[in-house]
């Protein structure tokens, strides 16, 4: 595979063919915030949290560093003002559903982001789509997808599929940046059981899947 | 003739088409698209047969049923050739009169014609029509000599030729070239040189190459790709074979919006008889070039226009955007190099081959070439489709060609460029209309949606009306969109209701500039654009929602009130009883009252009350002044 080199905030950093900007970067040791990509899972490009600048064939754009492709020649930014001040905005329109997530109040430090600033709207739910995708992809179930559109956009188990695979499964729930609280929640409606069952099962199965599946 | 299987044997086809007809032939044409249909041209339909059988002129007077003429509001159009005579708003108990005045007595049916509302003046002819006469008809102008159905229509108006040349004497690389001379930028909204995407996606390595036809449409109220679609399916064909031979494709795909049913018909008719023919299919002209193509049904959603989310639709999968590079010309459809081009794009192929490049890139601006098609609605006294070259000043599409503001209302803005657009003031009127003007002005070109506006319309609200347009339609899987629409809807919403806050118009420019920056596709990035252009025209109407709960425009119904005028109420109680929520009190002689508390501000009252006295107002801003005591209420 070929190799080339890109400049990424001042770098030189030598990438291969076929890599994201996130990788190349991450090759480099330089960190670029990101909240839905994940390495075992094909780029999707939906929490934006991991936009940069690049300067590629002379035009300057606002990318998915998690998503675009490293170009030969390619001058990224990935620390901004005008980067941190989008981040900033994307974190508050973010905790307005989770406001308590790990990683969206260490994302809220570092961008001053205000917890507060935005109506709550609290469904635990950044649509990240860890979950959907990595039953999708890498245990080839299916059990979750998406349903609706824009602001009515949700997760949802099929509870057919849910029924026999997500029982001894829930690896998904350990990925959710929000604390797996939707994921749990969903599911147990899907599966109709009694909510302090579902509580009780959701939160034991979350850790032990953890230490299961991580190997 | 079935098989045509050489440019001879279609060229001795076409002469022996046109050797049956002939120019000066009388000829009744009727507008069969959508919008006529809908109006009743179907009934008009059956009393033309029924009437041309009456006088004894069937066989000696044709009758044809055409495409879409773009005047719609006037329709069902009937249009009497050779002299070009039009008839519209035409009723089926108007045809006994149309058959025997115009064509026994050669007469004018005075009342079917047009009457200019500025003047009052007739037009006798279609061509004297200002709506029609101000416009240069390169791609519609078809519609209305051919019916969609018919090949010999098609072929009498010199149909594949152009094709003819592309395959015979020109080679793809030249065909790309002249595309690309002719300086042709995409109709569906980006203005991307296709000229350029054809060379990409030929140049993209594979065997296997698709092209397609966006026919997705979903700028509400828009409907030039319907109409061109549904009127001349043939064109569209033509243009995308000469795509598919130039790119090196062999099949196609028609992305059709669920809600044409017609374009599909008109469109699976055409497919048929080209095929029948040899126009489509294997070995086409015994050129060698094959070519075959489907037509699908869009799945119902704004979002499915957009490129990405097309083709993963076309694959059987959600419709959501994916990110781009790829681009469709590398990896599109099933991963292969794919070439997808707006409705309007493609039927500006033939014209392109057929005239050169050299005449295609003498109209238009140095930027923008050839002609747009518009949908010109609102607050305008002629609406509908029209075709200008591209570098018309606005004010002449919207005075000349639309005959102005209705009512004599004062004009405030106009909105080009679908809900993703922007305003445009008064002051900007003589902006030339190219894709790089409008965006210049804050607006875009978009798939060509113009709506007129006048004094009463509210520009905050005009705004807050397209982004909840775009927050239904959003897909979803973004965050800037899908949270940033929702979040900039909140406040727009707030401050039409009079809660707006000190604060709010920062809060919306912060909103607007991530989703602007850092959305996924072409909707979220765009989706600002309405508060955008209305905050740097018209800031002081946000100013007045928010500081002084005021609508300037009277519009906002939580800003506004409905009085009475005491000193200008003559009791008479037309206002009473039209109010349908027994909002109003009164009685004989006395000075009538609104209980605000029931008034839900249907604005019935205004209507209802004589023009003699107009004695009820709209009031924003101010308190509503107490109502007169119910002792002193009586009239004199
Ligand atoms: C939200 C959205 C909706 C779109 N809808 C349409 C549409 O209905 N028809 C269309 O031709 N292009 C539409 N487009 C533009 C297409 O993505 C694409 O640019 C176009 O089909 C390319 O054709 P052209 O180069 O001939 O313009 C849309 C784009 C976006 C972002
Ligand atoms: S439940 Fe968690 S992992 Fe799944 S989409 Fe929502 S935020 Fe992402
Ligand atoms: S910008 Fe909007 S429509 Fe486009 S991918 Fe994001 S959420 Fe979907
Ligand atoms: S605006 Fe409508 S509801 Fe109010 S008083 Fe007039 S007619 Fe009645
Ligand atoms: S990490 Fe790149 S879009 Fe979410
Ligand atoms: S449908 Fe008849 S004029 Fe448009």
């Amino acid at each position: 595979m070929s190799e080339f080199v890109l400049q990424i905030d001042g770098k030189e950093v030598t990438a291969r063919e076929g890599m994201t900007i996130v990788e190349a970067a991450k090759s480099a040791g330089i960190r670029i915030p990101t909240l839905c990509h994940h390495d075992q899972l094909e780029p999707y490009g939906a929490c934006r949290i991991c936009t940069v600048e690049a300067e590629a064939n002379g035009r300057n754009q606002l990318v998915a560093a998690c998503v675009y492709p490293a170009e030969k020649g390619m001058v990224v930014q990935t620390k901004t003002e005008k980067l941190a001040k989008i981040r900033k905005v994307l974190v508050e329109q973010m905790m307005a559903h989770a406001p308590d997530a790990p990683q969206l109040l260490e994302l809220a430090e570092e961008y001053g982001a205000d917890r507060d600033r935005f109506d709550k709207d609290p469904s635990f739910c950044i649509l990240c789509g860890l979950c959907v995708r990595y039953c999708n992809e890498v245990k080839k179930k299916n059990a979750i997808g998406y349903i609706d559109r824009g602001p009515r956009r949700e997760i949802s188990f099929i509870p057919d599929v849910a029924g026999k695979e997500c029982w001894d499964c829930k690896e998904c729930f350990p990925l959710c940046p929000t604390s797996a609280l939707q994921a749990a929640y969903v599911l147990t409606e899907a599966l109709a059981t009694p909510p302090e069952e579902a509580a009780q099962e959701a939160g034991c199965a979350c850790s032990c899947s953890c230490s299961g599946s991580c190997g | 003739m079935p098989r045509i299987n050489s440019p001879a044997e279609l060229e001795e086809f076409r002469r022996s088409i046109l050797s049956k007809r002939s120019d000066d032939r009388p000829c009744i044409t009727l507008c069969s698209g959508s919008a006529c249909h809908a109006t009743g041209s179907e009934k008009v339909a059956g009393a033309i047969v029924a009437e041309l059988e009456n006088h004894g002129l069937t066989g000696q007077v044709d009758f044809r049923r055409t495409g879409c003429h773009g005047f719609c509001e006037q329709g069902p159009i009937v249009v009497i050739y050779p002299e070009g005579i039009c008839y519209l708003k035409v009723k089926p108990e108007d045809i006994c009169e149309i058959v025997s005045h115009t064509f026994k007595e050669k007469k004018l049916v005075e009342r079917l014609l047009y009457v200019d509302p500025t003047n009052g003046e007739k037009s006798s002819f279609e061509h004297d029509i200002p709506f029609y006469k101000n416009q240069q008809r390169l791609i519609l102008g078809l519609n209305r000599k051919i019916d969609p159905k018919s090949l010999e229509d098609f072929l009498a108006v010199g149909g594949y030729k152009a094709l003819t040349k592309a395959l015979f004497e020109m080679s793809p690389e030249e065909v790309i070239g002249e595309v690309k001379a002719a300086k042709l930028r995409g109709r569906g909204g980006a203005g991307f040189p296709s000229g350029m995407k054809w060379e990409f996606a030929r140049k993209a390595p594979g065997d296997q190459k698709y092209v397609v036809v966006n026919c997705d449409e979903g700028d509400p109220g828009a409907y030039m790709d319907r109409s061109l679609m549904e009127g001349n399916p043939f064109t569209v064909l033509e243009g995308l074979m000469i795509g598919a031979y130039a790119i090196g494709a062999t099949e196609g795909y028609i992305y059709v919006r669920q809600e044409y049913p017609l374009a599909v018909d008109n469109l699976s008719v055409a497919m048929k008889e080209a095929e029948r023919r040899g126009l489509l299919g294997k070995n086409i002209m015994g050129s060698g070039f094959d070519f075959t193509v489907k037509v699908h049904r869009g799945a119902g959603a704004f979002i499915c226009g957009e490129e990405t989310s097309l083709l993963a639709s076309l694959e059987g999968k959600p419709g959501e955007p994916k990110s781009r590079p790829p681009f469709p010309a590398n990896k599109g459809l099933w991963g292969k190099p794919t070439n997808i081009n707006n409705v309007e794009t493609w039927a500006n192929i033939p014209v392109i081959i057929n005239e050169g490049a050299e005449f295609f890139s003498s109209v238009g601006t140095e930027s923008s070439k050839g002609t747009k098609i518009f949908s010109l609605v609102g607050k305008v006294n002629n609406t509908g489709l029209v075709e200008v070259p591209m570098g018309i000043p606005l004010r002449d599409i919207i005075y000349k060609i639309g005959g102005g503001v209705p009512k004599g209302k004062k004009f405030k803005a106009v909105q080009t460029g679908g809900p993703s657009g922007g305003c445009i003031p008064e002051a900007y009127l003589d902006v030339k209309v190219d894709f790089d003007e409008l965006m210049k002005m804050g607006a875009m070109m978009g798939s060509g949606g113009m709506i007129v506006m006048d004094e009463d319309t509210c520009l905050v609200d005009i705004a807050r009306y397209f982004l909840e347009f775009l927050s239904d339609e959003s897909c979803g899987k973004c965050v800037p969109c899908r949270e940033g629409i929702r979040q900039m809807l909140k406040v727009m919403t707030d401050i039409t209701q009079g809660k707006g806050k000190e604060g709010d118009i920062e809060l919306l420019e912060n909103m607007a500039m991530a989703t602007q920056g850092a959305a996924l596709c072409a909707l979220g990035k765009t989706a600002p654009n309405p508060v955008l252009s209305t905050l740097k025209y018209f800031r002081e109407e946000y100013e007045a929602h928010i500081k002084e709960k005021r609508c300037p425009a009277l519009s906002c119904k939580e800003l506004i009130a409905f009085h009475i005028d005491p000193e200008k109420c003559k009791g008479c109680g037309s206002c009473l009883r039209k109010c349908p929520a027994n909002a109003i009190e009164g009685g004989k002689k006395t000075i009538h009252v609104i209980d605000q508390e029931k008034c839900t501000k249907c604005g019935t009252c205004i209507e209802a009350c004589p023009a003699a006295f107009q004695a009820i107002g709209k009031l924003s801003g101010v308190p509503v002044p107490a109502p007169v005591p119910q002792e002193k209420r009586a009239l004199a």
